[in-house]
């Protein structure tokens, strides 16, 4: 009965499809974790006010969102030289108090029998502010001029109002530094550098030195212009300020040009709390970072990924193609074409880490240094290329992904049948024209996959990445609107990178991990995105050169 | 599906393999010629091939006549396609291949080391037995030889196109959809279309590879029809399976045989009184 069972097949049946199942459930479990513990992050979460027992059975007040929820064994506590009655378990939460600015730390944990009373009033406010993190507190007064302008209850009405001024204020700000003047700064460091060319060549020029000069007392002028009317928005932005009463009852007063958001999430309504979600995450996919990374946006960072992997792709494609078309059509087949296969093949399994240190070695220091003495040296000391950057880090990464190109055209090329080649050889084309209008647009759904292939290694690649060019914090997009617009020197931020220094290398791990889920669904989502834009091309493509099917 | 023309009363049977030859067929609207009076246009001397060691074509001399339709018979691996292949150097392609002899074209040997391999196959042109598009639009599929030349001109192109559709007869059945895919024509439509592409760029000689081999017979029939309308301006060759397509299309007839041409001559002879006895047991049926 059982050997009848096993010679059907169906225990490879049963076999096969639940190890399908399995990896599935891993995969969506996965990404089902990261979402959740990364999406919630942007929830406004309660506010709760404890009085708390103290250990010499002093009351405190604490004010908080609870964080996280753990239960311990009496014993380890006790252990931990806390008093606790019983031997049952207790459960213990870790309560973001935030006000760092006052109480020194942004997390404590408080035991749940310590806890006599918690309270969720709804004139609890929170403070998220471009410096110290959070603040909880009541809203006591808003001053102008350090005079109050409001108190109690109308108080809050006109905080909102007076916190658009500032956020519109705040943004104008923002786009005259890194607009205008950054652009100012960055036509000063070019002059800088015509001048020291000249100095280098020799060249005494006076009427090249003269445009400069001028060219320069321009900038200048333009640059007082900008500065004193950034002069007038800082004075306008410090106009207000607000006193907020804190758990240990002190008041802060706090700049309302230090406040992102101010609000009440106990008083919140449901369709309120979601769309202040809703605001929040696409803050975190379009804004740039604060405080280290830990709050914020991490718009560079995705910005820095897609970049680095579009210009991977246009250098990988050209220079895989190549080389598959010389192995595949030209070469002779024999030993020698084989063994560079196999050689090929064998590079796609070298650890990323030893293409980095390639990479630093051959890119940035041998390749950079000499493009900066033969075409920068105006800037020396400070290298242009010599140093880690965009380029050598998409040409890393090409190097990288080389070989999957390579052997995914190969294998298009070696699909082509033989009649349509013979075809239009037989209208008198030559090789290369056979190849050129026929058998490559053929095979371009294959060098799609190959490409898509690369993209799903490359863009997940973060080890190589930090050796040639990506940073923590890049004050500067790859892209602007200075020319020549795209800045293949300049260092860049990346989200793989992100995570591992969010998660790591941050000063408040605790606060940053719920970005680390975030950052990481995002970074899933990216390649997504990217690889759907590439199987949608070669679908296609695939569509337009069908081979022949009759 | 379009090949709706009626069925004219000629007898095809692309399908079943008959062995017995109809003289009626034979006569039909031909008198007998005679090699003689004909001009040359292709002549193989002393043609031999050789795949790496082994050889597949023995001594063949043979002169192929201007416009007019020449077939090759014989069984599978007697050499006549690679003979057809030898006419364009089709067969430089294949690794390992050593061909001594030669073939004149216009008195030109083009084995000969100044031939430029691309114009020796614009001047002889290629149709195989599978059609063989490329995945373009019909009209692209028909231009492709002119692209190739350089032309650009669109006007130029659209009346060569045209001309080209329309010997190839296929005009009538694709002008309304010149720009679709040509992967969207019937087997018949797509050989006649590869046809089309050959004539357009107006070679000398056209070699046909079995080109009814993978039809219908309707779809044949228009091919064979199309071959009679096309030696008025074009040397066939044709390479077939079939002995009866041979004795309706061809004026010339050459039978070979493992490799050596046994017999050759004018179609009606060689199918009524063959010289050697190889030749009338095969076309009688007797092996192949």
């Amino acid at each position: 009965m059982i050997i009848q069972w096993f010679k059907s097949g169906n225990p490879w049946i049963w076999l096969t499809a639940s190890a399908v199942s399995v990896s599935l459930i891993l995969v969506f479990g996965l990404l089902l974790l990261i979402a959740a513990r990364g999406l919630g992050h942007f929830w406004p979460a309660t506010i709760w006010e404890y009085d708390y027992k103290n250990p010499d059975n002093s009351v405190t007040r604490l004010v908080g969102e609870v964080h996280d929820e753990e239960t311990v064994g009496a014993q380890r506590l006790r252990e931990a030289g806390l008093a606790v009655d019983g031997d049952a378990d207790v459960t213990r939460y870790l309560l973001k108090t935030g006000n760092r600015d006052v109480l020194g730390q942004d997390f404590r944990w408080v035991l749940e029998p310590a806890i006599q009373e918690a309270r969720t009033p709804e004139t609890l406010m929170t403070v998220e502010r471009r410096e110290w993190g959070n603040l909880y507190g009541y809203l006591n007064a808003v001053q102008e001029d350090r005079q109050t302008v409001a108190e109690g209850r109308n108080a809050w009405e006109s905080l909102q109002q007076r916190l658009q001024r500032a956020t519109a204020l705040f943004a104008q700000i923002r786009a005259l530094e890194k607009g205008k003047i950054g652009s100012i700064n960055y036509g000063l460091e070019r002059l800088r550098l015509r001048e020291r060319g000249l100095e280098l060549e020799n060249n005494t020029d006076p009427a090249e030195r003269e445009s400069i000069k001028q060219a320069r007392a321009a900038l200048n002028a333009d640059y007082a212009g900008l500065q004193q009317r950034l002069t007038d928005l800082y004075k306008a932005i410090n106009r207000d300020q607000m006193t907020v009463t804190v758990s240990t009852g002190e008041t802060v007063t706090v700049p309302l040009a230090k406040v992102v958001h101010a609000y009440r999430p106990n008083a919140m309504s449901l369709p309120e709390k979601l769309g202040f979600y809703v605001a929040k995450v696409w803050e975190f996919v379009s804004d740039e970072p604060r405080e280290a990374n830990t709050e914020g946006g991490i718009f560079p960072a995705i910005f820095g990924t897609v970049m680095m992997v579009i210009i991977m792709s246009i250098m990988v494609v050209p220079f895989g193609v190549v080389a598959a078309v010389y192995l595949r059509e030209y070469a002779k087949q024999g030993p020698l074409t084989q063994l560079i296969r196999i050689a090929v093949n064998n590079l796609a399994g070298v650890p990323s880490i030893v293409y980095g240190v390639f990479g630093l070695g051959f890119f940035v220091y041998f390749l950079g240094g000499n493009l900066d003495q033969l075409f920068f040296p105006e800037a020396l000391p400070t290298p242009t290329f010599g140093t880690p950057g965009l380029m050598w880090a998409s040409l890393t990464l090409a190097l990288l992904t080389v070989p999957v190109v390579i052997v995914a055209t190969e294998e298009g090329l070696s699909r082509i049948p033989k009649s349509v080649r013979e075809g239009s050889l037989a209208l008198g084309a030559t090789k290369a024209e056979t190849l050129w209008r026929t058998v490559l647009p053929m095979a371009s759904p294959a060098i799609m996959t190959g490409l898509i292939l690369a993209i799903a290694r490359a863009a997940g690649e973060v080890a190589p990445l930090m050796l040639v060019g990506v940073v923590k914090l890049a004050p500067s997009l790859p892209l602007d609107g200075n020319a020549p617009f795209l800045h293949l020197d300049r260092k860049f931020m990346h989200l793989g990178f992100h995570i591992y220094d969010v998660g790591f290398q941050s000063p408040n791990v605790e606060a940053a991990r719920p970005l680390v889920y975030a950052t990481a669904l995002l970074l899933v989502l990216v390649i997504v995105a990217l690889n759907l834009a590439a199987i949608a091309i070669r679908n296609h493509l695939r569509e337009k050169y069908r081979a022949l099917e009759n | 599906m379009t090949d709706t023309k009626q069925m004219p009363n000629t007898s095809v049977d692309g399908n079943t393999p008959t062995h017995a030859i109809d003289i009626e067929v034979l006569s039909r609207g031909r008198n007998a010629r005679q090699m003689a009076d004909e001009t040359p246009c292709l002549q193989v001397q002393g043609l031999n091939l050789f795949y790496g060691k082994k050889q597949a074509l023995y001594d063949v001399d043979m002169v192929i006549p201007k416009q007019r339709v020449t077939a090759y018979i014989g069984p599978s691996g007697c050499g006549k396609s690679t003979l057809l292949r030898c006419i364009n150097r089709m067969n430089d392609l294949v690794d390992g291949v050593q061909i001594d002899g030669r073939i004149l074209l216009d008195e030109q040997n083009i084995y000969d080391k100044s031939v430029n391999v691309a114009d020796l196959r614009r001047r002889v042109g290629m149709v195989f037995q599978k059609p063989n598009p490329f995945p373009k639009s019909i009209y692209e599929n028909v231009a492709y030889g002119l692209r190739l030349q350089g032309i650009k001109d669109r006007r130029t192109m659209d009346e060569v196109v045209e001309n080209a559709l329309k010997s190839a007869a296929l005009w009538d059945e694709v002008k309304d959809r010149l720009h679709d895919s040509a992967f969207g024509l019937s087997g018949g439509q797509q050989q006649r279309l590869v046809i089309a592409r050959a004539i357009a760029i107006e070679p000398e000689v056209l070699l046909l590879d079995e080109p009814a081999s993978a039809l219908d017979p309707i779809s044949t029939l228009k091919i064979e029809e199309l071959i009679y309308e096309l030696k008025n301006k074009y040397t066939i060759v044709i390479v077939t399976h079939n002995m009866q397509q041979a004795a309706r299309v061809s004026d010339y007839t050459a039978f070979m045989y493992m490799g050596k041409l046994i017999e050759y001559g004018d179609t009606n002879t060689l199918f009524t009184n063959p010289h050697q006895k190889q030749t009338e047991d095969y076309i009688t049926g007797r092996y192949g």
